[in-house]
């Protein structure tokens, strides 16, 4: 009985309108699998990658700049080509997708973190609070994102010093494109948390006397939550982007554990001298991951709007 | 009216505020301008005079007051990497900023409004299909990477043009164009295609969604009722009401462009105000930092500014809405 109670249920899933149209649309359908590899490589790039290109032992500078397996004087213990230290660029590739997911990813959920809690006390408690919060984010959303990442990263580097840098780089990255990504989250949690302080149900909560706080994160937050997780999603790409940025313009994630806009950067410095896969493998690995997810997130807010079905 | 202009105004001038509150801090609560002006043998003494002379023992409104006061004259002190004057620095740099800037944005309209439209009238042939999916793409590639590719292509691999730098400019007065010279126009191709390329795909779209929308509605079939010609409903009636919209958000771009010129100034090596900053970020170069903030904020006020009172005066709406809410 249990067994079919199951397959009933992932009957139900399958005929669902979501899964429906996820099954019709086969860019989605490549764009998952994409992802999927994608995950997967950075996730388990420890035991996956050929090599580790942290470990100095391993590292040979005799094999520097190896053209990648296909091309005359590659070696096939390197499928992608070496970069300018003799690191195997597939096993860096991996570590530094790893590096990006990370950052990009708890980004986004720090930014919704504070972006979703300054909705929620705007919207909830009005007044002087709201104007300043809600001003606050009239002036910073008039800046594009970078600039602010750029200026936060900028005033970390003078006030830490030399060698605390490299080590609080990762931290500064997430904080900086965190700060820079708030505002969108909060204006919208700040607009359903307007509509729905007024439905009977939270004027009720307040009746029996329940706490503010427990209103807003227990009764109120659940129903504002839906549009923040479509954001959330879109966002990944764009914070994964601004990562890259940050690093290629040399205020991200330092050389010594390098993310994949580290590696674009140091291999930009090749392209001229011919060595083009130093940059180009990294490039490529990053558009399919940032065109994947915005793929994704493309899909799923149309399959969530219930006015395009 | 005039209480909406005023009203902007007064709005505009406390963002100012804000953001040189913002440049004042980094100034003040970053490093320290007295050790990093007189270097390391200085005696207590001769810090205690300088602190004195640059009005550091001042309470904390005053300095800012005086701070807001050099800031409106256009003078933020020494750059601390290299020793020269900060409004010298930014002002030789301005001319190949706002060239590049201006370029990239009449290509994103030159090439984007036409696509727009295309796409929209003939939604479903194949080449509306390639344009929307290089348009994704576009959206999706991130800046720095469409230009280490296009240097590839056109510079490294087809040798066509170059991947660096202004190429030769004339100077007309203070001003140096790159416009004047073969090789200055060479230069400028591939970073104005590279910043451009985000905001040309912005305007298809937006045309082309604005086009669709107009397109049903009952003043375009009644034009077609009264037996108009498909070139005048298209482009006279059609286009000419997305074109405001349109403006409005390419005017609100220009200062994203200019801020983006960042990244592209970077990735070509162009002697502009992005990289300026982009050097000053990593050297910690706190006056060239805060000075391009508050220039970057002027340019961003002044814009917001003009296209709010280009659309109060565009649109007849916005009057209305303002007279019956009582502002």
């Amino acid at each position: 009985m249990a067994s079919v109670r199951i397959l009933g249920r992932f009957q139900d899933a399958w005929d669902s309108d979501v899964a429906h149209s996820f099954r019709n649309s086969p860019i989605t359908i490549v764009a998952a699998i994409a992802l999927a590899i994608c995950l997967i490589a950075a996730g388990f790039a420890p035991w996956l990658a050929p090599h580790n290109p942290f470990d100095l032992k391993t590292l040979n500078l005799l094999d520097a700049l190896t053209p990648p397996a296909w091309i005359q004087g590659g070696k096939a213990m390197f499928p992608l080509g070496t970069d300018d230290q003799g690191r195997d660029l597939l096993s860096a590739i991996m570590f530094g997708s790893r590096v990006s997911l990370v950052v990009g990813l708890v980004s986004v959920f720090f930014a919704m973190l504070i972006g979703v809690s300054l909705g929620l006390l705007a919207g909830y408690a009005g007044g002087k609070t709201e104007a300043f919060i809600m001003r606050v984010a009239d002036v910073q959303l008039s800046f594009p994102a970078i600039l602010i990442a750029l200026l936060i990263s900028g005033v970390a580097r003078a006030a830490f010093p030399g060698e605390a840098q490299d080590q609080l780089a990762i931290v500064v990255l997430v904080i900086a494109i965190s700060l820079a990504n708030w505002v969108q989250y909060a204006r919208t949690v700040r607009g359903s948390t307007l509509v729905e302080k007024n439905k009977e149900y939270v004027q009720a909560a307040r009746v029996i006397g329940i706490h503010p706080v427990a209103i807003m994160f227990k009764h109120v937050l659940p129903n504002a939550l839906g549009p923040v997780l479509v954001l959330a999603t879109i966002n990944i790409a764009t914070a994964i982007i601004t990562e890259a940025t940050l690093s290629f313009l040399g205020v991200g994630v330092p050389p010594t554990e390098p993310s994949l806009g580290t590696l674009i950067r140091v291999g930009n410095d090749f392209m001229f001298s011919g060595e083009w896969w130093v940059t180009v493998f990294p490039g490529s690995a990053l558009v399919v991951m940032v065109l994947s997810v915005n793929l994704l997130g493309d899909w799923l807010r149309d399959a969530l709007n219930p006015k395009l079905r | 009216m005039l209480a909406f202009i005023i009203r902007r105004v007064m709005q505009s001038a406390a963002v100012m505020l804000t953001v040189a509150f913002v440049a004042f801090g980094l100034f003040n609560f970053v490093g320290d301008p007295v050790a990093s002006m007189l270097g390391q043998d200085a005696t207590p003494d001769d810090r205690a005079r300088l602190r004195a002379d640059l009005g550091l023992d001042d309470p904390f409104y005053k300095q800012f007051a005086s701070f807001v006061g050099n800031a409106v004259k256009g003078e933020f002190g020494l750059s601390l990497r290299q020793g020269r004057k900060v409004s010298t620095l930014l002002k030789e740099r301005m001319p190949a900023t706002l060239e590049l800037s201006f370029t990239a944005a009449i290509l994103a309209l030159v090439l984007g409004i036409p696509m727009g439209v295309y796409t929209a009238l003939r939604r479903n042939s194949w080449f509306s299909q390639v344009l929307l999916t290089i348009s994704l793409v576009g959206v999706s590639l991130p800046t720095f990477l469409i230009g280490i590719y296009l240097i590839l292509i056109f510079a490294v691999l087809l040798g066509w043009l170059p991947s660096f730098g202004r190429g030769d400019v004339t100077a007309l007065g203070w001003w140096t164009t790159g416009y004047l010279t073969q090789s200055g126009l060479k230069a400028i191709i591939l970073p104005s295609i590279t910043l451009s390329l985000f905001v040309m795909t912005l305007v298809m779209r937006l045309v082309r969604s604005e086009m669709l929308e107009v397109l049903r509605t009952d003043y375009i079939k009644f034009a077609r009722a009264r037996g108009l010609t498909d070139r005048s409903v298209h482009f006279g009636h059609a286009l000419m009401n997305t074109l405001v919209p349109v403006i409005t958000i390419v005017g609100l771009q220009l200062g994203g462009i200019i801020a983006f010129a960042i990244i592209t100034e970077t990735v070509f090596q162009w002697p502009g105000m992005g990289l300026l900053f982009i050097q000053a970020v990593q050297f910690a170069d706190i006056p060239v930092m805060a000075a391009y903030l508050c220039l970057i904020a002027l340019i961003f006020v002044i814009i917001n500014l003009i296209v709010d009172l280009l659309y109060y005066a565009v649109d007849p709406r916005l009057r209305i809405d303002r007279a019956t809410t009582g502002h």
